[in-house]
């Protein structure tokens, strides 16, 4: 009956690695495509409305965004639970938005100012008041591109 | 001088400075796509602020949005999914009613003599109304004139508008303008009704 005896398996031959530096390279390739650093810190809740006609941003480096939400809980303390616009790292005013504007205005390329876009990253139970007031901030400071940030949705609101 | 055989250059860690560039990437990457309802706003002039642009009553739609998010048309209360609607009945006219807003007919590229409407949706907020609901209205408003478009482009073109190329897009634009205003906000009165 040793007719069928099996053969001794060999040793077990080792998976070659010699193609793990291509996968790993493809994989970080993918990932230094995509990334975007974050950039900044948000210090206001932000929970974006939903809209169904939305249109994806394009070109980031020239978008620039307002945050405006009710500051984070270690804020509420000193700023209340009213919403509040965050520009790059800081708490502002309305008033801080026309020279804010003219200062990103200058770190673009000179012939890309024109196509500049103020995106309006705001938390949707903020009140229009301030919204409004940024908003007549960014007309009279000639940016006059906007973008509402909102969700993509494919159900309506309703 | 005796000449060292050229040794390979071992390239066994590779993979792992690969890795560690990857672990890098990795955590640094933030894959968020940020949308949005994309506007211009009019340019700021104070001289047109004292003394608007007088635009025939029968040629604007008031859309209100009231400080208790109550939305309403040239005063009547309307629900959220009646908008589209009505602003689509607006922008279009099908019938020349009188009480909607006239046409001007203008040569647009490619598809010929047409009639634009005048009409201008205007939207008014009071500082109190979310910004969730106003963002819905806009919404609801730019559906109207994409649903529009979207029309016109199926019966010239036999396509839907996102498929259209550039210059039929535009030619569509200039037929079915967006003409969703974002004029100063009026000073409402205290007391929304």
């Amino acid at each position: 009956m040793a007719k069928f005896k099996k053969k001794a398996s060999k040793t077990s031959q080792a998976i070659s690695t010699a193609s793990l530096p291509d996968i790993v390279f493809m994989l970080l390739f993918f990932f230094m495509t995509v990334t975007t650093m974050k950039e900044i810190d948000l210090k206001v809740i932000i929970q974006k409305p939903q809209a169904t006609e939305v249109k994806k941003l394009e070109n980031k480096s020239l978008v620039k965004y307002v945050n405006i939400g009710p500051p984070i809980k270690r804020f509420q303390a000193k700023f209340g639970q009213e919403a509040i616009i965050q520009l790059n790292d800081q708490f502002a005013k309305v008033r801080d938005i026309g020279p804010w504007v003219n200062a990103e205005r200058v770190k673009m390329d000179a012939s890309n100012r024109a196509k500049m876009t103020t995106a309006l990253k705001v938390d949707k139970t903020t009140k229009m008041g301030v919204v409004t007031d940024v908003k007549q901030e960014l007309r009279k400071a000639k940016a006059l591109k906007i973008t509402y940030i909102a969700d993509k949705t494919t159900k309506s609101n309703f | 001088m005796a000449r060292r055989p050229l040794q390979e250059i071992n390239a066994g860690s590779m993979a792992d400075i690969a890795f560690l560039l990857l672990i890098f990437f990795l955590v640094t990457t933030t894959m968020n796509t940020n949308n949005g309802l994309q506007r211009t706003l009019p340019p700021f002039d104070e001289k047109k602020m004292e003394k608007p642009p007088e635009v025939k009553e029968r040629n604007v739609m008031v859309v209100l949005v009231n400080k208790d998010n109550i939305i309403a048309i040239k005063g009547r209360p309307i629900a959220l999914n009646k908008i589209t609607e009505k602003a689509k009945e607006f922008l279009s006219n099908p019938q020349r009613s009188e009480n909607l807003p006239e046409v001007n007919y203008k040569d647009i590229p490619i598809i010929g003599n047409y009639p634009v409407s005048a009409g201008i949706i205007s939207l008014q907020t009071d500082r109190n109304t979310s910004y969730e609901k106003y963002l819905q209205v806009q919404n609801e408003l730019a559906r109207a004139v994409n649903e529009l478009r979207d029309e016109k482009s199926r019966e010239v073109f036999g396509i839907s508008f996102e498929d259209l190329e550039e210059e039929k897009k535009d030619a569509v634009s200039k037929a079915i303008p967006f003409s969703i205003s974002e004029a100063e906000p009026r000073k409402m009165t205290q007391s929304g009704g």
